[in-house]
């Protein structure tokens, strides 16, 4: 079995990050965010992998993995479309917008479409409640969300 | 009452165009206030921040200048400071638009801080979905770097978060970004004594550190009149729900919640009739309708049973279901309870379940009561202050609502 590898210039950044700490294991979830654009998801290889880059055993690295949300340990569709439905969003209508987004996709919040083109999460507060309800697609905020304003951004998504 | 409306500080180039970058910020004066911090003693530079009464505004309220004189004397080994910019605190925005929009602000008043502590590395550290916020002031670090304002004895790392409400705690921030789990710590030792890998460390919020120039430039005294007897200068509000115009709004310390909600952000919408406040983020408890003639610094909201925490003020008018705004409050503490500590991760994931089934209309005669039990048992018995955040709306909702929530249980 081979496990995953980053190209010498990943790596490269790998042993900058890595400098830039007082440990070179402050840098665990820089590397994870970068392993995670490179193969797409943090497999457990790719756990297996980032841990040798630490020398930290696979138990440490799939501890640090599971506790975050943005890891994503199964593969994800391309795009990845996170909904808010904490308070403020809750109290502008994030039901309903979550309710058309199911629909609209035609799977269930922790889904991802059968072509592979977008995942679909409903995430707890994103910090963009002056535009809710909101979500988040990609890294990209998106507020002031209606049914045309979501069908027009999920049009725009390849 | 009326408090007058105070100039922007913070805030004061946010609608001028390419306000994050280094030229406008110099153009408006940035990167002075350093120049005149060079010329103090980090003890006068302490002092000056107690003077100027600045209080921590990430949530805790904690009095910046006496924490910053925690840090032993003559520490022989490194002292860092680490910026708290995992904002996430539900109702709360007002960090984001600083990193995007005066970036230079927070590096600046870094480079002041890290003198009065005696630190040479500082790490910031934003949460991982703040995308964009990050690219900016990664974008201004680099700037500063190329001007020369950092690389001469003080550096900035940049950090990115990965999805973890609790790691806006002080502890658990560090304990992230050590490269471990989020996991808070036992104090003491206080992070000041043994914090970021194990050396001396000073957690503070970023509008806070955004502040520092300003004191430095204009003086403590100045700064402590812009506010209240025990809390100096302006905030940022964060206000959102139903209210006609949600955003960030800096004002006043002494602002009340009602001229905030009514003059401000321009009243309540919905059904046009207020019911309740929750006035600093989720884990502050709620007021009602007649309970927002109050000032909004810390003792303020202390003093009306609530907490001004990081100033996430989130409206909701007549027509909203308060159970299931509770709900809603408790998936979230459910959610991100990190597992460490028996009482809340058992309990924040029980009543989650409670409240589910009263709205779901199969809620138990004594299921209040117990929420209300278990709330008051869990307090104060865990590591961090993450339960007692949680604590403070369960109560809340359930003691000031509670004929709403009792006529969704059968009989």
């Amino acid at each position: 079995m081979t496990l995953p590898k980053f190209t010498p210039e990943q790596l490269a950044e790998v042993r900058r990050l890595q400098a830039l700490y007082p440990d070179p294991r402050g840098a665990l979830l820089p590397v994870l965010h970068l392993a995670q654009d490179v193969f797409g998801h943090v497999s457990e290889d790719v756990e297996r992998y980032v841990g040798t880059l630490f020398d930290l055993s696979p138990a440490h690295v799939r501890e640090v993995v599971s506790f975050y949300t943005m890891f994503f340990r199964q593969p994800k569709g391309r795009h990845v479309v996170a909904v808010c439905h904490n308070l403020s969003c809750h109290l502008m209508g994030a039901p309903a917008i979550i309710a058309h987004l199911r629909s609209r996709l035609g799977v269930d919040v922790g889904e991802t479409t059968e072509d592979g083109r977008v995942t679909l999460l409903a995430v707890e507060c994103l910090c963009g409640c002056e535009m809710a309800p909101m979500m988040q697609i990609d890294g990209r905020f998106e507020g002031n969300l209606t049914g045309e304003k979501v069908d027009r951004l999920l049009e725009s998504l390849r | 009452m009326t408090t007058p409306r105070v100039p922007p500080i913070l805030t004061r180039n946010f609608e001028r165009p390419d306000s994050h970058t280094l030229g406008v910020y110099c153009e408006t004066g940035g990167y002075r206030a350093i120049e005149k911090a060079r010329s103090l003693e980090p003890a006068a530079l302490i002092d000056l921040v107690k003077r100027s009464n600045l209080r921590g505004l990430g949530g805790a309220g904690f009095p910046t200048g006496t924490k910053w004189s925690f840090i032993p004397k003559n520490h022989a080994g490194p002292v860092y400071l680490v910026i708290n910019a995992d904002e996430g605190e539900p109702g709360t925005f007002k960090d984001r638009y600083l990193l995007e929009r005066d970036p230079h602000a927070l590096i600046e008043g870094m480079l002041i801080s890290a003198r009065a502590i005696g630190a040479a590395r500082g790490f910031v550290y934003i949460r991982g979905e703040y995308v964009e916020p990050w690219r900016r002031f990664t974008a201004a670090v680099e700037e500063a770097y190329d001007a020369g304002y950092l690389g001469h004895g003080f550096d900035i790392v940049v950090h990115r978060g990965a999805g973890a409400y609790i790691c806006g705690e002080e502890t658990g921030l560090i304990s992230s970004l050590e490269g471990k789990k989020g996991w808070p710590k036992l104090k003491p030792p206080f992070p000041a004594i043994k914090g970021a890998f194990g050396a001396p460390t000073i957690v503070n919020n970023v509008e806070t550190i955004c502040h520092v120039p300003h004191i430095v430039q204009n003086g403590a005294e100045w700064f402590a009149a812009l506010g209240t007897k025990t809390q100096g200068g302006t905030r940022m509000y964060s206000v959102s729900g139903r209210v006609r115009r949600p955003g960030v709004y800096e004002e006043s310390v002494a602002i009340t919640l009602r001229e905030l909600i009514e003059d401000r952000a321009g009243g309540v919408t919905g059904n046009g009739r207020l019911k309740a406040v929750v006035p600093g983020g989720s884990s502050a408890a709620i007021l009602t309708a007649d309970e927002i003639d109050v000032p909004t610094d810390v003792d303020g909201l202390r003093d009306a049973g609530t907490m001004a925490g990081s100033a996430g003020v989130i409206v909701m008018d007549e027509t909203v279901s308060i159970p299931e705004a509770l709900m809603v409050v408790a998936r979230f503490y459910a959610h991100e309870s990190c597992g460490q500590c028996t009482p809340c991760r058992e309990s924040t994931g029980w009543i989650y379940r409670i409240t589910q089934r009263i709205v779901a209309g199969q809620g138990r005669k004594d299921d209040l009561d117990t929420i209300l039990d278990v709330a008051r048992r869990g307090a104060g018995t865990t590591i961090c202050a993450f339960y007692d955040g949680a604590v403070g709306p369960y109560i809340s909702y359930i003691e000031k609502f509670r004929p709403e929530f009792e006529a969704l249980i059968p009989k």
